[in-house]
């Protein structure tokens, strides 16, 4: 093996509370490709904002041509030829594909108004896209360009400014498959010109298929480093689950009654090609598992009355029902916890009290005005039963702690009769004692009769809390798992496209 | 309920209308303060109306224009007897509706910005205007009268102006509707965070489209009693520049431009606060021509003092916080010792 470039050892992050990262040793060789995978939270984005300068690291150091530093500035790391090709791209749509590879550092006309040599700019980014073998010539207008193109021209910007080391965060998730075997024949050519990649992805089989190298991080620690042939799907998810769960949960009182909800060849527009049928019933936790862009939140949203669906029928209680807005999935009982609460779910500026009743005012009002003390009344009341720490329902939502604020949104639908809760990631950000409660507030919804929809992407979560496991895989559904069945193990493998 | 910001704002009228007072006692007699009053009433209505706007998170620019167009057909309508003024006002506060429904749908189902959609209106409705009356000068014809319609907007009631009582009215009833009813917490909600509101099952397009029909539809109420105080429109000058006027008492008044922010109590404020620097203006022999400087001034300092108190409050508030937090510490570790 070559002598590696670029070497980081026992490197850690300690974040309030949380220990992202514990003493992670990487080594870089040049034209090596790595892979790194690892559960959601098991340190790789943090291992590559380290590596990209962007977050400073607790302990460790970082050599890269034998010079030894603690940390990596944002300068020092471009310098040293570290690229990175982001999830989402970081491309300027207006501009041209030429401009966009040399932003900042376009070529210039001599002269007092500095104007751009377009010319020059073209001729430069030519060679580039040959090298990359595109499709697409400097002129064209990134508007125009497919996503896996748009790839490609960062992967170009990367190579103008010298690149040795391209750090590809999955990559493939948003590709077809032709996409994707294009995007690896790509790594291949950066790897024949001595450029290295690190590749950063849940694809199992794609990484099984480029990488020399795979390195498996869990909790924030190198579990494991693979090579050559003990490298297959089945040893990496292996090495990336193998925790024990904790007592958080709580099973249900009975078992589960008659479908409240059926979702009957539902077609979404996010992959109008895939129909999903499934149905949650009284009394149960149906958790909908999958990778980041599955499909499962556009699922919720069309359930919601937020998208409108593109066919299929959803039936409540046995009979269709009408889910054109989020006002008639509200009165049918249909409520959901959005994903990104500080956006969707409150309002950050407005008092508790008025978030809680923002839902339901219709409840504190008569003949169109607000009767004040009956929404302070509602207000208190769900502040009370949910526990919401805070000194009065007047502070504003946006000053409580992740934890209570997820209480507050929940707060807004508790007050009506919930058929159906749909929770999107119910415990992103939210401390272990938080979670605990959280849990526990579902789990009573479920046994005073209602059916909850549970999207997580947190493994523990998903195998503790649910009933049932749906799991999704590019817009379908990819199998279901009776709690007997439930571990990660079955739940990744049904996510990266296997069937059971 | 009046809060810090208001207060300031009523300090600064007092003061402001203190020294003119001092310097020019004519300020105080009956007839300025009357006419004043009056300019008060007829600028409050449509200030009043472009809150409900701004604090949806939109902006209305064709004020100007609408209370042209209307003033003249408003005139033309009753002038010529051809419908009597109780019929005329139905009509031109229903055009007025009109055309806020138009922008509000514009805005909210088609997904035009507010910006675009009513500078358009600001051009087309001064266009139309000016080609309605042939560029002519639209007034009554010597010797018509409309008593009962004269005696209503610009009759004085033991001297106050009926502008003034009208103005007061509808500012009481607007204040309701924005701070009691469910309708003026779903505009907030709106303004502040739109995709929120979605979501908690308002519909969003709804509020826009009602906030625009109500600025509108004041604005017409507003039009009528500004045509029937100067009596005759010259349609490329009539209201000019009016938008600037409501949009200034707004953001005096403290909403935000961003939306979801400011009172009805802070719109009636600004308004004052402007018609007394134009009276300021005129009674201190300033030349007229620096009138829109001295507001242009007075608004900026108004609002660089704001941020520069809510910067201090914020800042303020974090000592305090971080004093606390240090005493907890100390006295956690004087519990341990």
């Amino acid at each position: 093996m070559a002598v590696p470039f670029l070497t980081m050892t026992g490197i850690s992050k300690q974040y309030p509370g949380v220990r992202a990262l514990d003493g992670v040793s990487l080594a870089v060789a040049p034209g090596e490709v790595i892979g790194l995978v690892g559960e959601n939270g098991a340190g790789k984005s943090t291992l590559m904002k380290i590596l990209g300068g962007v977050v400073e690291p607790s302990g460790g150091a970082i050599d890269i041509d034998g010079e030894r530093a603690d940390r990596l500035s944002v300068n020092r790391s471009m310098r040293a030829g570290i690229a990175f090709v982001h999830q989402e791209l970081n491309l300027f749509d207006n501009l041209s594909v030429a401009a966009n590879i040399f932003i900042g550092r376009e070529p210039l006309r001599g002269g007092p108004l500095r104007l751009i040599d377009q010319a020059a700019l073209n001729r430069q980014a030519a060679p580039l896209l040959k090298q990359l073998g595109a499709d697409f010539g400097p002129e064209a207008s990134v508007a125009s360009l497919s996503l896996a193109q748009m790839q490609l021209v960062e992967i170009a910007k990367a190579l103008s400014l010298q690149a040795r080391l391209v750090i590809m965060d999955e990559p493939t998730s948003s590709l077809t498959a032709s996409e994707t075997e294009r995007l690896l024949s790509v790594v291949r050519r950066l790897k024949a010109d001595g450029v290295s990649t690190i590749f950063i992805s849940h694809r199992l089989a794609e990484v099984e298929h480029i990488a020399d190298r795979v390195v498996v991080l869990r909790d924030g620690r190198t579990v494991a480093e693979l090579e050559g042939a003990a490298i297959t799907p089945a040893t990496m998810i292996r090495h990336m689950i193998g925790r024990e769960l904790k007592t958080l949960y709580r099973p249900p009182a009975a078992p589960p009654g008659e479908p409240i909800v059926e979702l009957r060849d539902v077609r979404t527009s996010h992959r109008p090609e895939q129909t999903i049928t499934l149905s949650i019933r009284r009394g149960e936790i149906l958790g909908l598992a999958g990778l980041v862009g599955s499909g499962r939140t556009e699922l919720a949203r069309a359930v919601f009355g937020l998208d409108a669906l593109v066919g299929g029928e959803i039936r409540i209680g046995g009979v269709p029902a009408a889910l054109a807005s989020p006002r008639q999935a509200i009165d049918s009982g249909v409520y959901l916890v959005p994903e990104d609460r500080k956006r969707s779910g409150l309002i950050l500026d407005f008092p508790v009290r008025d978030n809680v009743t923002l839902a339901n005012l219709a409840a504190c009002a008569r003949l169109g005005m607000i009767d004040a003390a009956a929404e302070e009344a509602a207000a208190t009341d769900q502040r009370g039963k949910l526990d919401i720490r805070c000194a009065s329902t007047a502070v504003k939502a946006g000053s409580l702690s992740g934890g209570n604020q997820q209480k507050v949104v929940l707060a807004k639908w508790l007050s009506m009769a919930p058929r159906v809760l749909i929770f999107d990631e119910p415990t992103r950000g939210i401390d272990v004692g938080a979670k605990g409660e959280i849990y526990r507030l579902m789990r009573d919804l479920s046994d005073n009769g209602a059916g909850i929809l549970m999207i997580s992407s947190d493994m523990e979560e998903v195998i503790g809390v649910s009933d049932r496991v749906a799991v999704m895989h590019e817009g379908r559904i990819s199998g279901f798992l009776e709690r007997s069945q439930l571990s990660e193990q079955n739940i990744l493998s049904l996510a990266v496209g296997r069937t059971n | 309920m009046i809060n810090r910001k208001d207060l300031w704002l009523l300090v600064l009228i007092l003061v402001v209308g203190a020294v003119v007072a001092i310097i020019n006692p004519r300020f105080l007699s009956p007839i300025n303060l009357s006419n004043t009053a009056n300019l008060i009433g007829l600028f409050g209505i449509f200030a009043v109306a472009q809150a409900f706007v701004i604090i949806s998170g939109g902006i209305e620019l064709s004020v100007g224009s609408i209370i042209a167009l209307l003033g003249v057909i408003f005139i033309d309508l009753i002038a010529n007897g051809t419908v009597n003024s109780g019929v005329g006002i139905v009509i031109v506060v229903l055009i007025g509706c009109l055309i806020g429904f138009v922008h509000g749908f514009l805005i909210a189902k088609v997904g035009l910005q507010p910006f675009v959609v009513t500078l358009c209106g600001l051009l087309i409705y001064r266009g139309v205007a000016r080609y309605y009356t042939d560029e002519a000068t639209a007034g009554f014809p010597f010797g018509a009268s409309f008593p009962t319609l004269e005696w209503l907007t610009a009759g004085r009631f033991y001297g106050v102006p009926h502008s003034l009582i009208a103005f007061a009215i509808i500012t009481i009833v607007m204040a309701v509707v924005l701070h009691r009813s469910v309708f003026g917490r779903y505009l907030y909600a709106v303004g502040k965070n739109e995709e929120a509101a979605r979501y908690s099952g308002i519909h969003t397009s709804r509020i826009i489209i009602a906030a625009y029909v109500i600025c509108c539809g004041l604005t017409a109420v507003a039009a009528i009693f500004i045509a029937m105080y100067t009596r005759s429109i010259s349609p490329a000058s009539h209201g000019n520049f009016y938008e600037l006027y409501a949009i200034a008492a707004a953001v005096l008044g403290g909403c935000s431009l961003r939306g979801g922010e400011g009172s009805i109590l802070g719109v009636v404020l600004g308004t004052v606060l402007l018609q007394v620097l134009q009276n300021l203006v005129n009674l201190l022999g300033i030349p007229s021509s620096l009138n829109f400087a001295v507001m242009g001034s007075v608004i900026l300092i108004g609002v660089l003092a704001d941020q520069e108190f809510s910067r201090r409050r914020i800042a303020g508030a974090t000592r305090r916080a971080s004093r606390g937090a240090e005493a907890a510490v100390q006295a956690a570790g004087a519990n341990r010792g």
